[in-house]
């Protein structure tokens, strides 16, 4: 039991990365993405391929998953971030659904559907953290977290995270107000890709082993409402998201149940959660997170701060 | 390549295109009129066949191929076609009417929502398997020439030829058909002109649903029914709706066949390998929103303050 609620954790802790980075997309850039599932994935295979074929070690692999995603991310977005926001969500989903496909038929690299087993397990400072032990991988994932909500908290209340929401508010103003906004666009996307990459590897230094079948659609939806459920538009609220939907998802094994729910139970539920938010509470849990700036001193000489 | 093979793959791209094209009608209708796509239309499909595939097999009872077959079958696809026109309408009813007038994101979230429950519901109801939907009539394949064609290909052509056929006339001689093209223009405006709005806003989802509902049971004689059938197959149809200009009728009809055909062709032509034939319509999606995102015959809309 104890076991089980530590992986359920644990799974938040992963989750709650790819939420962060769809929050920067879509709490704050105000575009529709649906393909974490596809850079989680990419981030998955990279640290697979890498400490399986090369031999190298996991936290080595990190910063490729980072740069792959990101890279991805870059080839996606400059072409279809021009665009409206619907296009936006078909051609991401489209893009999540070839990422699978190849995973599914490049055999040389990918093993097809088998997959890569006997991925190695990380260690830091000649010590493993041994996925299965779950307490120091609980450890690792919450260092990530913790990383990843520092740097987004700051980089939201940066000048890019102020030029984000005037795009989301209105774009035509915000253009006129000099900010560039496809440029904004591409670098809320490949941000919010890439850490859905290091939450890949994650992943896989977690479960050992990647199949394409973990990569489905289902998790793109699973993220997109933990965004929506906490909250869009705050990071604390997405992590809470995680938490929330993660839990919901293992309700049924959590309470012996699995035999009377149906499998389907969970997806209907999320399914349920996204249209009665946006009916009952669009802001989500938690709400938009106000920014509040520290009352300063008004400088008459004028200077950049 | 033959000339005999040529028309052999012009045939089989026709067909599949006159399915896509069905399909497509319905988001470019909706897409026209509400600037929104509808993410459930795939699963209105999937729901239709189904509904098609019970009462068929209902009427059908164990009698041999013959004329009853084939009024069955037509019955089938009729009650189907009813049945689908009041889900579509419900579903907009219920889960997008209360949406107008918010935000972009919110009514494409709550249509992510209920494509999620239609499709776990399926599968929950109906179970994961897939059931084969059988030919109501000898499809025995003719030989014209070198090239092979299946009654199954004439009837999909026929049906879709016709249906086609009653909906452009629809939109371009009846009354309700001049008030969709007005609503679709403007929407204030035409609720000035004493327009009904919400009754037009029903009867797009009513007509774009029993229109999937048909391509749904064609498609279903060739790859059966499952739970999952209109993802795939929705997402293609869009496709085809972009190519041809999203919100233009025509635009949608003529964008299902090229979409068909390209992806025929490409197989056979381009030694595309069929385990990646679904990339061919990303690849598609993605060359025409970077070259001319507004589709083949769609109007530049210019976005004013």
């Amino acid at each position: 039991m104890l076991n089980f609620f530590l992986l359920i954790l644990i799974y938040s802790g992963i989750y709650a990365l790819m939420a962060i980075g769809q929050n920067v997309i879509t709490g704050y850039g105000g575009m529709l993405s649906l393909t974490q599932a596809g850079f989680f994935a990419i981030g998955s295979y990279a640290t697979a391929i890498l400490t399986t074929q090369a031999g190298w070690s996991f936290w080595a692999t990190l910063p490729v998953a980072f740069l792959i995603s990101a890279l991805f991310g870059l080839a996606i977005g400059l072409p279809t971030l021009r665009l409206k926001g619907d296009y936006l969500a078909i051609a991401t989903l489209g893009f999540g659904e070839i990422v699978r496909n190849v995973l599914n038929n490049w055999d040389s690299l990918t093993n097809g559907p088998m997959g890569i087993q006997r991925i190695p397990m990380p260690v830091i400072l000649g010590y493993t953290i041994n996925p299965y032990k779950k307490y120091a991988f609980l450890v690792m994932v919450i260092v990530f977290v913790i990383i990843a909500y520092i740097l987004f908290q700051r980089l939201a209340r940066s000048r890019m995270g102020r030029a984000l929401a005037a795009v989301r508010e209105d774009e035509i103003a915000a253009q006129s107000m000099g900010i560039n906004i496809t440029k904004y666009k591409v670098y809320a996307f490949i941000l919010g890709a890439s850490v859905a990459g290091i939450a890949g590897s994650l992943q896989a230094a977690f479960t050992l082993s990647v199949t394409p079948g973990t990569y489905t659609f289902m998790v793109s939806v699973m993220v997109l409402c933990m965004v929506v459920l906490g909250g869009m538009g705050n990071f604390k609220a997405s992590i809470l998201g995680a938490f929330i939907i993660q839990f919901i998802s293992y309700f049924p094994q959590l309470t012996g149940l699995s035999s009377v729910i149906p499998p389907q139970f969970k997806q209907i539920l999320f399914g349920l959660i996204l249209v009665v938010m946006m009916i009952w509470r669009p802001q989500g849990i938690l709400g938009r997170e106000a920014t509040r700036y520290r009352k300063r001193a008004v400088s008459t000489t004028g200077g950049e701060q | 390549m033959g000339i005999a093979e040529f028309f052999q793959h012009l045939m089989n791209g026709l067909t599949l295109g006159g399915i896509y094209a069905l399909i497509a009608l319905g988001y470019t209708m909706v897409y026209g009129i509400l600037k929104f796509i509808n993410f459930a239309h795939g699963d209105i499909l999937m729901a239709g066949a189904y509904i098609g595939l019970f009462v068929f097999d209902g009427l059908r009872g164990d009698a041999p191929l013959g004329t009853w077959t084939m009024i069955a079958f037509f019955l089938a696809m009729l009650i189907s076609m009813g049945f689908s026109a009041i889900l579509g309408m419900s579903i907009e009813r219920i889960a997008y009417k209360p949406l107008r007038g918010a935000t972009r994101l919110a009514p494409l979230l709550s249509a992510i929502g209920v494509s999620f429950i239609l499709s776990n519901s399926a599968a929950w109801a109906f179970g994961t398997h897939s059931r084969k939907f059988n030919y109501p009539f000898d499809n025995t394949p003719v030989h014209i020439g070198d090239v092979v064609i299946t009654p199954h290909q004439i009837l999909i052509l026929s049906v879709s030829l016709i249906m086609m056929i009653i909906l452009k006339l629809f939109i371009d001689k009846t009354r309700m058909g001049k008030a969709m093209r007005a609503t679709s223009l403007d929407q204030g405006t035409a609720m000035l002109m004493g327009i009904n709005v919400n009754r037009v806003i029903s009867m797009t989802f009513a007509i774009g649903s029993a229109l999937a509902a048909v391509g749904g049971i064609l498609i279903a004689l060739d790859f059966k029914v499952y739970a999952t059938m209109g993802t795939m197959t929705g997402l293609k149809a869009f496709v085809a709706a972009v190519v041809g200009g999203i919100g233009n009728i025509s635009g949608a009809m003529f964008g299902g066949i090229l979409l068909g055909l390209l992806e025929t062709f490409g197989v056979a032509i381009f030694g595309i390998p069929t385990g990646l034939k679904d990339t061919i319509a990303f690849g598609v999606l993605i060359l025409i929103l970077l070259i001319k995102p507004e589709g083949l015959f769609g109007k530049v809309e210019k976005e004013k303050v």
